[in-house]
């Protein structure tokens, strides 16, 4: 039930294994037989680690939770891309009917210098936090909010701005990006608030803040590849990148006068 | 027996909120930075909580067990956020969505915090709009509102299928605010594994850090569970896979009551279960039966694919059983109907076990594009995880276990019985009775993180006169070893079942026994089922690697297995006690005619709060009664 085929596969795994950031990592060699198609990833993976609790070895850590593709939790590099190879979906909503049987896969963590690897398929993430800490938000303590209409935000701008707000922040941007930069996240940020009227008053200091932050974390700079967006499973626009480039520049020039 | 006293405020029902405004005690604003507040959880209650006691002066520590505290479950929640703003100008009121939700809950709410509820609900669209949340507007800028079950007017706000998401965002971005300021120490990848409690009052937590294996200990004066529902006692939920009920369930056992443990609630259209490697299922938002139609063949075992069976084969119940209310039906007693047709051999798919909601009428009379921008990324979802088209073919749906009515048991305040122990959002048990109307978890997290406990907790402060204490309190010790001597015991087992094979066993008895329906001979089966459960985990376990120094997330799902088998007895306990039929517990014995709930307000209008008696003795029943002089006890209809 479910998909449209009710059947299983077989497939031969070779997944990154690395015990903590300080220990290096190779490639190990799984079956993983009689998959259903109509599993996840993750339920594949699921499915392969009972196997190997059950054997004696050690589990292949991964993150994950809501596997509802919202929670930005799940990771990992398909097949040379963030997510797999499917556009739009993050791995936990990536199935296994989108794969053949005999298939091999290849499964490595996101690769960046401000994502450390924790173990295995697990990256350190917290970098995002540190750069939405120096200024994603409005800041508007609790009690000192005005009625929600007595505003009116055109439509447009309020599409606009919730399509950037989408970003779950799971960082396959940055793993899809030759130079490790996390400029799609810090745009999508920048282009939510600075989209709403809520979130002008800030805005200068804003983007000024999370580019230096993200710069002082290790992130590379863009090189207008456009990879990130093309990785990413909510669809963040690349002109959120260039919108912040034009509200960096003005925010500099501010700055200097 | 004792009597449980809920302390709510004199007054009539509009004043009792305001009166008890000014009547708590406050804490001066330069003697804030004196007090340490644990937070455990960052969803919505957390993150607002934490954020809204920073910005008043308080030095707050949090705690999550995710990478990052965006990732908290609310991020999930799909539809919308309830408001009694009558924007729409269709006859609401902060009455009507007390009035409905007193009613939703089949009279087992504590009518003043529902009340409370209602008042605070217009400031959280206010403070969520300011903050910059991205809620659907229509062309004039204002905002925009949908329907949702149990409810005659449209009060609910949304962002497309994310208003969780948005929400959590907007309180996780206030939060990380105050962590760049200072007064928010945030410690991310931490577990919560035991309370500490010295001279009856709770004063911190010891917590094991997920990346090292460390077991830490921290004090504070008050400590604040915001760690959401125990969904997951299923199984299969639409929980995310770490959602747990551990730190309340410490917590209980180091003497907080749990309230009505048995109210949980199956929502009617989760995607069907498909095998037996599925480790969750995903919900479909209700907001999805404001146009799409449930339906099932009239002929039973009507194996024909959904286009040859023509209109007048279709049953549509939900529209002939409750005409006023239809598709819109409370979530509780749309499941049920699901349930009855299955059982009747009218389910429909492969496995038998599902109904249709179908879309074709919306699609021919709004367009496919309105349909899509409605409902676009839930009907994107279905198909990544069917392979089905929804435009083309109606998805199929079937009820799962979704949220928890039952919870710690709090006081007006959100303080249980433990001083100084508050608990917020999903993990207290107050405001949705025996079922909760869709939309109103969002809002009840908000309220009690950004306008209860920020009052309330000063009150507590203020009246307290707590001693300082620091992690070299005896008890701190104690708790530290009880914590180690019980990681180690899992560690040791090293039997032939996986903590997963374990749970799922658990969740099949809770499905079957405690789920949609129960019935007093099931019950005290899945107590005795539950109970080998029990034995056959602490016999045959096997946790892989080590307990330190590496993630081990095997140990992890271990402990929290341990503690869904005791709570899982708990609600087979409490189904089996309460002799009657409300909201989510429908008791089999206990139905009108017309298969409807049927309460017995003689016997059973009271919160059930269940004080842990140690490992060898049942826990012990408390009763908080519950006195309805603002909405009238009557039969719920939604006919």
């Amino acid at each position: 039930m479910g998909g449209a085929s009710q059947s299983t596969i077989d497939l031969k795994l070779k997944v990154w294994r690395q015990k903590d950031a300080a220990t290096g990592g190779r490639f190990e060699d799984y079956d993983a037989t009689g998959i259903s198609t109509d599993a996840s990833f993750l339920e594949m993976l699921d499915v392969v680690n009972q196997r190997l609790i059950k054997g004696g070895e050690d589990p292949i850590a991964f993150d994950h939770d809501c596997r509802e593709g919202i929670c930005g939790s799940c990771s990992m590099v398909i097949n040379g891309n963030p997510h797999g190879p499917e556009r739009s979906t993050a791995t936990c909503q990536l199935h296994m009917r989108k794969f053949n049987d005999g298939d091999t896969i290849v499964v490595e963590p996101f690769r960046a210098n401000a994502f450390p690897v924790i173990k295995d398929l697990s990256v350190d993430r917290t970098s995002f936090d540190e750069i939405i800490a120096v200024g994603g938000y409005v800041s508007v303590n609790t009690g000192n909010a005005p009625d929600a209409n007595a505003l009116p935000v055109p439509k447009v701008d309020a599409d606009q701005a919730f399509n950037a707000a989408a970003c779950i922040g799971c960082g396959a941007c940055v793993a899809a990006c030759a130079n490790g930069s996390a400029m799609l996240f810090v745009g999508a940020k920048v282009g939510h608030l600075a989209l709403l009227p809520q979130g002008r008053s800030e805005h200068n200091e804003r983007v000024l803040a999370m580019m230096d932050k993200m710069q002082e974390l290790g992130f590379g700079n863009c090189s207008n590849t456009g990879a990130c967006a093309v990785a990413c499973p909510k669809d963040i626009s690349f002109e959120n990148i260039v919108r912040m480039n034009r509200e960096y520049a003005k925010a500099s020039i501010k700055k200097r006068t | 027996m004792a009597i449980l006293d809920g302390k709510v405020p004199p007054g009539s029902i509009e004043e009792k909120w305001t009166n008890h405004k000014f009547n708590m005690k406050l804490v001066n604003p330069s003697n804030k930075r004196k007090f340490t507040l644990i937070v455990v959880g960052t969803g919505l209650a957390g993150s607002s909580a934490a954020a809204t006691l920073a910005e008043l002066g308080y030095n707050v520590k949090v705690f999550c067990i995710h990478e990052s505290p965006r990732r908290a479950h609310s991020i999930a929640a799909q539809g919308g956020i309830n408001a009694a703003k009558n924007y729409q100008n269709d006859g609401d009121s902060v009455h009507r969505l007390f009035y409905d939700t007193v009613k939703g809950g089949d009279f087992r709410a504590r009518e003043a915090n529902v009340h409370r509820l209602a008042e605070i609900s217009p400031n959280i669209i206010d403070q969520c709009v300011a903050q910059g949340v991205p809620f659907a507007r229509e062309y004039g800028g204002t905002l925009s509102n949908r329907s949702f079950g149990g409810a005659q007017v449209s009060r609910t706000f949304y962002a497309r299928g994310q208003t969780g998401q948005q929400l959590l965002i907007g309180a996780y971005q206030a939060m990380m605010r105050q962590v760049e300021a200072g007064g928010v120490q945030l410690y991310t990848r931490r577990e919560m594994l035991e309370l500490v409690v010295i001279d009856g009052a709770a004063r911190g937590i010891v917590t094991r850090n997920l990346r090292t294996g460390e077991i830490e200990s921290h004090a504070g004066d008050g400590v604040i569970l915001a760690t959401g529902g125990y969904g997951n006692v299923f199984y299969l939920s639409t929980n995310a896979k770490q959602s747990n009920a551990t730190a309340i369930w410490r917590a209980h056992k180091k003497g907080a009551y749990f309230g009505n443990p048995c109210f949980t609630q199956i929502h009617p259209t989760c995607i069907p279960v498909s095998g037996d490697y599925q480790s969750k299922l995903t919900l479909m938002s209700e907001s999805l039966r404001n146009d799409g139609r449930v339906w099932v063949p009239k002929s039973k075992g009507d194996k024909r694919s959904p286009e040859q069976i023509s209109d007048d084969e279709r049953d549509y119940y939900l529209e002939r059983v409750y005409p006023s209310f239809g598709n819109l039906a409370p979530r509780d007693v749309s499941s049920r109907q699901a349930k009855f047709r299955v059982d009747e051999g009218r389910g429909v798919g492969p496995s038998g076990q599902a109904v249709y909601l179908d879309f074709r009428d919306a699609i021919k009379r709004l367009g496919e594009h309105v349909v899509s921008e409605r409902y676009g990324n839930l009907f994107q979802m279905y198909e990544k995880i069917t392979g089905e088209n929804p435009y083309k073919v109606p998805m199929r749906i079937y009820p799962a276990s979704h949220y928890t009515m039952g919870g710690l048991w709090v006081d007006y305040n959100l303080m249980s019985n433990l001083p100084g122990l508050h608990v917020l959002g999903e993990a207290n048990f107050s405001d949705h009775g025996a079922n909760r109307l869709g939309a109103s978890a969002l809002m009840q997290g908000l309220s009690d993180g950004y306008f209860v406990i920020p009052y309330t907790i000063g009150h507590y402060l203020a009246s307290a006169a707590l001693p300082k204490i620091t992690t070299d309190h005896e008890a701190f010790k104690a708790t530290r070893s009880d914590v180690e001597a019980r990681v180690a015991k899992l560690m040791s087992i090293k039997g032939s079942c996986t903590a997963d094979d374990i749970h799922k066993e658990l969740g099949h008895i809770m499905w079957e026994y405690v789920g949609m329906s129960r019935n007093s001979d099931g019950l005290k089966l899945a107590i005795e089922k539950i109970g080998k459960v029990k034995e056959r985990f602490w016999n045959d376990l096997r946790v892989p690697g080590e307990a330190t120094g590496t993630v081990n997330e095997e140990l992890e799902k271990a402990g929290r297995v341990a503690d869904f088998i005791e709570l899982g007895e708990l609600m087979a306990r409490d189904a089996l006690h309460r002799d009657e039929s409300c909201g989510g517990h429908f008791r089999e014995e206990y139905q009108t005619p017309d298969n409807e709930a049927q309460r017995d307000d003689a016997n059973f209008c009271y919160v059930a709060g269940w004080e842990w008696k140690g490992d060898a003795r049942p826990q012990e029943l408390h009763k908080e009664s519950l006195t309805f002089e603002n909405v009238k006890l009557a039969t719920r209809s939604y006919k």
